[in-house]
C-alpha cells in the first residue's frame, strides 16, 4: 500500500489532476457555507465594475460578484457530470457485458438500443426533451445521461468480445465456468483501464455538453449559477468586457483539465501492468 | 434638371470603365445584418417582421406608406379623398406602374389583393386591419373607392403596412419564394438561412432615386457574430442590433454611427388579470409601485431604452407621460398589498420567453417584486409553449413580452377572452368612441384618455419601449432612426461622396 | 459472412423504422401549434382554423405517420411549414455546408489523432510524448463553442484574415466557401481530434504490450514494422468504435457551432424549426441524422469483421 502511495506521489499529471480536483470540490464545499458576495444578489448600480477588494473578479452585467457565482457554479458542474456519468456507466457497461456474454439476438438488441439512442446527440435529445418538458437542469443531465448509455455500451462489448476470444477465457469455459463468473472474474477486470479512461472522459465531455446546453438556453436555469449560463451571458460583453467570458470557460477547462489527468493518474497506478513498464 | 445630372453621372461611371480603376467607382451595394431570419417573401402571408423589414416598400408596395414619424405619405397612390363622414376613401394610382414580370398595375389588381387578404381562407397575419372594409369599387383603371362600415381612424395607416401589399393575381400565389412585386427592388437571390439579395428596378418610377444598385440582407442571430461582422467589416448596417450592450464600443469607433430610437414595441409585465390576485386593483397599483423601470432598463437594455408609464409609444405625437403615475416605492407596494390581504407575501409565477429584453427583465423583476414580499418563481419557456400555455390557454401568472404591432392599444378592448384576462366595459366603450373619430385633434385627446384609462388601471407592469439600437457605418445616411412601422425604405439610403 | 451481413441489414431496417415512430410520438406530444406560430399573436380567431385545414394538421394521427413514411419512401418530405417550401430542397440546400463541414471536421480529427497518437505511443514518455498528452489534455477541457468565440476574436476581428460568419455559398467560388468553414471546422475537430489521439495512443500501448507483439520483437521484427503490421491492425478495434460516436458528436456540435458562427447548415435548420414548431421540417432533418449515424454504425460494424477476423469466426 505504501509503495502505491509513493507511486501516485511521484506521478506527475495524478498529483496535478488531483491538486486541480480538490480545488473544485473545496470551492464547491466552501461555497455551500460562504462566499466573497451573494452570488444571487443583482445590483443594478454596480454592473460591469472591473476587479477590485469588494469583487476580486469584477461583476456582471446584473452587478452579481463574478468570484461567488464561480465558486457556486462550481457545485453544478459536480453534480451534473457525477449524475450523468453514473447514469451512462452502470446502465452501459451492464448492457455491454450482458452483450458481449451472450451475443446473439440479446447483444444484437442491445446494440440496435445503442445505435437509436446514438443516433440522437445529446444536444439533440435535449433540445427535444427541453421542448417537451421545459428548460431545465435536470433535463439537461438526464438527456446528457441517457447518451452516456450507449457510449459505454458499445465500448464495453467491443472491448468485451476481444477479451471473450482470448485463449484464458476459452480455457476458462472448458473448465466449466458460467458466463457471469467469466464476465465477473476476466472480462470487467481486463476492460476496467479503458473505461476509467472513457469514464474521464465523459465526465469532462458531460460538464462541456452541460455547457453547451447553458450556452443555448437549455440547460441550467436562472438564478442557479452555472458556468456555462455564464459564458452564455458574457457572450455579449465579449468585445467590451471579454474577462466575463474567459473566467467562466477557465473554470471549465480547468475543471475538466484537472479530473482528466485524474482519471488517467488512476488508470497508470490502477493497471500494474503498464505501471513496471514506466 | 435632375435629368442631366444623372447623363452626367452615366458618362463619368463609363469613362471610369474605359479608363479603368483610375477613377473610383461610386458606392452602390450595402449589406445589412438582420437578427430574424425571413421564414418566407410574402408579408401578407406570415407574421414574421423581418420579411416586412427585407420586402415591403421595397420589393411590395402599398398603397400608402409612413415617414419616419409615422405621417402617411403616398406610394403606389399618388393622392387620396375621404369622404366628411370618414367612410369612403377614394385612392388615385400612380400611371404606368408595372409589375416586375411586366404585368401592368390596375385598380381591379389592387381589388383583387384585398379581396385575397379579406377572403375566408386568407391566412392574412394582420387580417383585422380589413375588417372595417365594407365594398371596394374601381370605377375607373387609376382609382380605386373604398368604403368602410363605420370611421376608422387607424385605417390610412394600417393601409401602410406590408400585410396591405399590392399583388398581382398571376403571381400571388407565388410570392412566398418567387416575389413578384412593383417596388423599386427585385429579388436577385434568397438563399434561405442566410441571406437575401436585392437588386435595383431600373424600370421603376423612381429608379433614378435609387442610389444603390444592390442590397444584401444577412441573418446574424447571434450577438457576438454580428459584431465581429461589423467590426471586420462584412456587414455595413444592422438596423438592430441583437445586444444593446454590445454597441458601447462602437461609439468609440470613429467608422461607426451608433443610432438610438424607439420602436412600436411596448414591453410590459403582463399580469393575468382574470384571475386572483391580479383582478384586485391594489394588487396590481403594488406591482406597479414595486417595480423600479431604470433599474431595468439599466440592467436589461444597457440603459438604452425609454421607460414607458402606459401602453403608447413615446415617438407618437398622441403620447402622454404616465411614468409618473407609480413611482417607485416598496413601502407603498407593501402597504396595498396589507390592505389586499397579503400581509404575509403572495407567491407568483413569472413565465419568460427567449428574447434577450424578457429573460434579463425577468431576473431583475423577480428580486425587485421579491422585496416587497411578493415570491416570484421564474420560469423559463420557449416562445412555442408560451404561444400554447400563456397566449392561447391564459394558463400563467405573469409574464414578459413585447407587442411590436403598431396601434396595439384595442388589446385592451379584447374582453375577458383575451390573454390579458382584463374586461372593462369602459375601456371598450371609449376604445369604439376613438375608432370612429374622424377629426385629428380630438382623436389626439381621445389616444391621451385611452393612455391614462389603462396607467390608473394598472392592467399590467408597463416596463419600457423596445428600443431600435442600430449600427450603421459613418458614411451612410438616409435610414430610419425610430421605426413607427416595420419598414426599411432603402430608396432613401445612400453612401456620403 | 453474407448471412452476417444479411442480418446486419435487417436490423438496420428494424432501427430505422422503429425510430421513426419515436420521432413521430415525441413529435405529438410536443407542446405549441404551427398554425398559432405562423400567424402570430395578432391573428383573428377564425384564421387559425383555416391555416390547420391546409397544413393538414386537423388529420388523425395514423393518417398523418403513414402519409410521412410512404412519402419518404418515395422520395416526398413534404412541404415546411415555416418556408412554404419542399422540406427536400431545405434539407439539400443545408446538406451543402454541413456535409463538407463534417467530413473537413472528420477528416481534421482523423489525420491530427491517428499521426498524433501513434507518434506518442511509439515515443512512450520521451518528451514528444509528454508534450503531445498535454496538449491534448487541453483540447478536450475546453468547450468548442468558447474556443469558437476566440478564434472568431483572433482571426476575424482583431486580425481580418477570415469572415466572422456566414457563408457566402459554394457560388461564389471554392476558396472564399472553404475559408469560411476553416474555422468552424477547427472548433469541432480540436476537441474530437484530442480524444481520438488519446484513444489510439493507449489502444496503441495496450497492443504493444500484448505477447505476440513481444514473440514478434523477439523474433528480430524490427519495432517500426511491428508498429505499422502487427499493432496498428489490433489498435484500431476501438479507435473506429470511438470515431463512430464521434460521428454523432460532432453532427451535435454543429447545432452548436453553426449558431456561433451564423452558418446555414442542417444543424442552425434544425434548431431554427423546433423554435418555429416546424414539425414537417424536424421529424425529417432529425430521421435523416438518425439514417446518417445508424448507417455509420453499420460501417463501423462491417469494418470490425475486416479488421478482426476473430469476430468472423465467432459469428458463423
Amino acid at each position: 500500500m505504501s509503495d502505491w502511495l509513493a507511486r501516485a506521489v511521484r506521478h506527475r499529471s495524478f498529483m496535478i489532476g488531483g491538486i486541480l480536483t480538490f480545488v473544485l470540490l473545496a470551492l464547491a464545499f466552501v461555497s455551500l457555507f460562504w462566499t466573497p458576495n451573494n452570488p444571487y444578489r443583482l445590483n443594478i448600480r454596480m454592473r460591469l465594475k472591473p476587479p477590485s477588494l469588494d469583487y476580486l473578479l469584477g461583476t456582471d452585467a446584473f452587478g452579481r460578484d463574478v468570484v461567488s457565482q464561480l465558486m457556486v457554479g462550481a457545485q453544478n458542474s459536480i453534480v451534473v457530470g457525477v449524475i450523468a456519468v453514473a447514469i451512462g456507466l452502470s446502465l452501459g457497461v451492464s448492457l455491454g457485458l450482458i452483450g458481449a456474454a451472450r451475443r446473439g439476438w440479446l447483444e444484437e438488441l442491445i446494440m440496435r438500443f445503442s445505435d437509436f439512442t446514438l443516433a440522437f446527440p445529446a444536444v439533440l435529445s435535449a433540445i427535444l426533451l427541453t421542448a417537451i418538458f421545459g428548460p431545465g437542469s435536470l433535463n439537461s443531465i438526464v438527456a446528457i445521461g441517457i447518451y452516456n448509455i450507449p457510449v459505454f455500451a458499445r465500448l464495453s462489448r467491443a472491448a468485451g468480445n476481444s477479451i471473450w476470444a482470448r485463449d484464458f477465457v476459452t480455457a476458462s469455459r472448458a473448465c466449466g465456468k458460467g458466463a457471469f463468473r467469466i464476465t465477473i472474474e476476466h472480462v470487467l477486470p481486463n476492460i476496467v483501464p479503458i473505461i476509467v479512461v472513457q469514464a474521464t472522459i465523459q465526465f469532462a465531455i458531460a460538464i462541456l455538453a452541460e455547457a453547451a446546453l447553458s450556452y443555448l438556453g437549455l440547460g441550467t436555469q436562472p438564478p442557479t449559477p452555472s458556468w456555462g449560463r455564464m459564458l452564455n451571458e458574457a457572450q455579449t460583453h465579449v468585445f467590451t468586457t471579454p474577462s466575463l467570458a474567459i473566467y467562466p470557460g477557465l473554470a471549465i477547462a480547468f475543471s475538466v483539465l484537472g479530473l482528466n489527468l485524474l482519471g488517467d493518474g488512476l488508470r497508470d497506478l490502477i493497471d500494474p501492468k503498464l505501471a513496471r513498464q514506466r | 434638371m435632375r435629368r442631366w445630372s444623372q447623363l452626367f453621372a452615366a458618362t463619368v461611371f463609363s469613362a471610369s470603365l474605359a479608363f479603368g480603376p483610375a477613377i473610383a467607382q461610386p458606392r452602390d451595394t450595402l449589406v445589412v445584418g438582420l437578427q430574424q431570419e425571413p421564414t418566407s417573401l410574402d408579408p401578407t402571408a406570415d407574421a414574421t417582421a423581418s420579411i416586412d423589414t427585407i420586402m415591403s416598400g421595397n420589393v411590395f408596395e402599398t398603397l400608402t406608406t409612413s415617414t419616419e414619424r409615422g405621417e402617411v405619405k403616398p406610394l403606389l397612390a399618388k393622392s387620396w379623398d375621404v369622404t366628411p363622414d370618414g367612410k369612403a376613401y377614394t385612392f388615385h394610382l400612380n400611371e404606368g406602374v408595372k409589375f416586375t414580370d411586366g404585368e401592368a398595375l390596375d385598380s381591379s389588381v389592387v381589388k383583387f389583393a384585398f379581396d385575397r387578404a379579406m377572403a375566408p381562407d386568407s391566412v392574412n397575419p394582420s387580417k383585422g386591419i380589413f375588417s372595417a372594409i365594407s365594398a371596394i369599387e374601381t370605377p375607373d383603371p387609376l382609382t380605386v373607392v373604398i368604403r368602410l362600415k363605420e370611421p376608422d381612424a387607424y385605417f390610412l395607416n394600417s393601409m401602410t403596412m406590408g400585410d396591405a401589399a399590392i399583388v398581382h393575381p398571376k403571381t400571388a400565389a407565388g410570392n412566398k419564394t418567387n416575389p413578384v412585386g412593383t417596388g423599386v427592388y427585385k429579388l436577385k437571390q434568397w438563399s434561405k438561412g442566410d441571406r437575401v439579395v436585392l437588386e435595383r428596378n431600373p424600370a421603376h418610377r423612381d429608379a433614378a432615386r435609387a442610389a444603390l444598385r444592390e442590397v444584401t440582407f444577412r441573418v446574424m442571430p447571434d450577438p457576438t457574430a454580428a459584431t465581429a461582422a461589423l467590426m471586420s467589416g462584412d456587414v455595413d448596417a444592422f438596423p438592430t442590433i441583437p445586444a444593446p450592450e454590445t454597441v458601447e464600443q462602437f461609439r468609440k469607433d470613429p467608422r461607426f454611427k451608433v443610432v438610438v430610437g424607439t420602436t412600436e414595441g411596448e414591453v410590459i409585465l403582463a399580469l393575468n388579470n382574470g384571475k386572483k390576485p391580479f383582478n384586485d386593483l391594489r394588487v396590481r397599483q403594488a406591482i406597479s409601485y414595486a417595480l423600479n423601470r431604470q433599474d431595468i432598463i439599466d440592467g436589461a437594455q444597457a440603459g438604452l431604452a425609454t421607460p414607458i408609464g402606459s401602453h403608447f409609444p413615446p415617438h407618437n405625437p398622441a403620447y402622454v407621460d404616465l411614468t409618473g403615475r407609480y413611482p417607485h416605492d416598496v413601502a407603498k407596494a407593501k402597504a396595498l398589498l396589507k390592505e389586499a390581504g397579503y400581509a404575509n407575501g403572495l407567491e407568483v409565477s413569472l413565465q419568460a420567453i427567449p428574447f434577450p429584453y424578457a429573460r434579463r427583465s425577468a431576473e431583475i423583476i423577480a428580486q425587485q417584486l421579491g422585496e416587497a414580499g411578493i415570491n416570484v418563481k421564474l420560469i423559463n419557456v420557449e416562445f412555442p409553449f408560451w404561444l400554447a400555455e400563456v397566449y392561447k390557454k391564459k394558463n400563467y401568472d405573469m409574464t414578459i413580452i413585447a407587442h411590436t404591432a403598431p396601434r396595439d392599444l384595442g388589446n385592451y378592448a379584447n374582453g375577458p377572452e383575451y390573454f390579458y384576462g382584463y374586461d372593462s366595459p369602459k375601456f371598450r366603450e371609449m376604445f369604439a368612441d376613438f375608432r370612429r373619430t374622424v377629426d385629428p385633434a380630438e382623436q389626439k385627446k381621445k389616444l391621451g384618455d385611452l393612455q391614462r384609462f389603462i396607467a390608473d388601471e394598472a392592467v399590467h407592469g408597463f416596463l419600457f419601449q423596445l428600443p431600435q439600437v442600430g449600427v450603421y457605418k459613418a458614411d451612410l445616411k438616409g435610414y430610419w432612426t425610430n421605426a413607427p412601422e416595420l419598414l426599411m425604405p432603402l430608396i432613401d439610403i445612400a453612401w456620403v461622396k | 459472412m453474407s448471412l452476417f451481413l444479411a442480418k446486419r441489414f435487417a436490423t438496420l431496417i428494424g432501427t430505422l423504422l422503429f425510430t421513426s415512430i419515436v420521432i413521430f410520438i415525441v413529435l405529438e406530444i410536443l407542446p405549441g401549434d404551427p398554425a398559432l406560430l405562423i400567424l402570430g399573436i395578432d391573428a383573428q380567431p377564425g384564421q387559425l382554423e383555416v391555416l390547420r385545414q391546409q397544413l393538414g394538421l386537423n388529420d388523425p394521427a395514423w393518417t398523418r405517420y403513414w402519409h410521412w413514411v410512404g412519402g419518404l419512401l418515395t422520395g416526398d418530405f413534404g412541404i415546411s411549414y415555416a418556408y412554404k417550401v419542399p422540406v427536400w430542397e431545405l434539407i439539400g440546400e443545408r446538406l451543402q455546408l454541413t456535409i463538407p463541414l463534417a467530413f473537413i471536421s472528420m477528416a481534421l480529427t482523423a489525420f491530427l489523432a491517428l499521426v498524433l497518437g501513434v507518434y506518442a505511443a511509439a515515443n512512450h514518455n520521451k518528451t514528444g510524448d509528454v508534450a503531445i498528452m498535454a496538449t491534448s489534455q487541453v483540447g478536450i477541457s475546453i468547450p468548442s463553442f468558447w474556443f469558437a468565440i476566440l478564434l472568431i476574436l483572433l482571426f476575424a476581428v482583431h486580425l481580418g484574415w477570415v469572415s466572422a460568419g456566414g457563408f457566402p455559398g459554394w457560388g461564389a467560388g471554392l476558396v472564399p466557401a472553404l475559408a469560411s468553414l476553416i474555422l468552424p471546422a477547427i472548433s469541432l475537430a480540436i476537441v474530437q481530434a484530442a480524444i481520438l489521439a488519446r484513444i489510439t495512443r493507449s489502444s496503441v500501448l495496450e497492443v504493444m504490450r500484448e505477447d505476440f507483439v513481444r514473440t514478434a520483437r523477439a523474433k528480430g521484427v524490427s519495432k517500426r514494422a511491428v508498429l505499422w503490421g502487427h499493432v496498428l491492425r489490433n489498435a484500431m478495434i476501438p479507435v473506429i468504435t470511438v470515431m463512430g460516436v464521434q460521428f454523432g458528436n460532432l453532427i451535435a456540435g454543429t447545432i452548436v457551432i453553426e449558431q456561433v458562427f451564423t452558418l446555414p447548415g442542417l444543424g442552425r435548420l434544425m434548431f431554427q424549426a423546433i423554435n418555429q414548431r416546424d414539425l414537417e421540417l424536424i421529424k425529417n432533418v432529425v430521421m435523416l441524422l438518425a439514417v446518417f449515424v445508424v448507417t455509420i454504425n453499420f460501417i463501423v460494424d462491417m469494418l470490425y469483421v475486416v479488421i478482426d477476423p476473430r469476430l468472423k469466426v465467432h459469428d458463423v
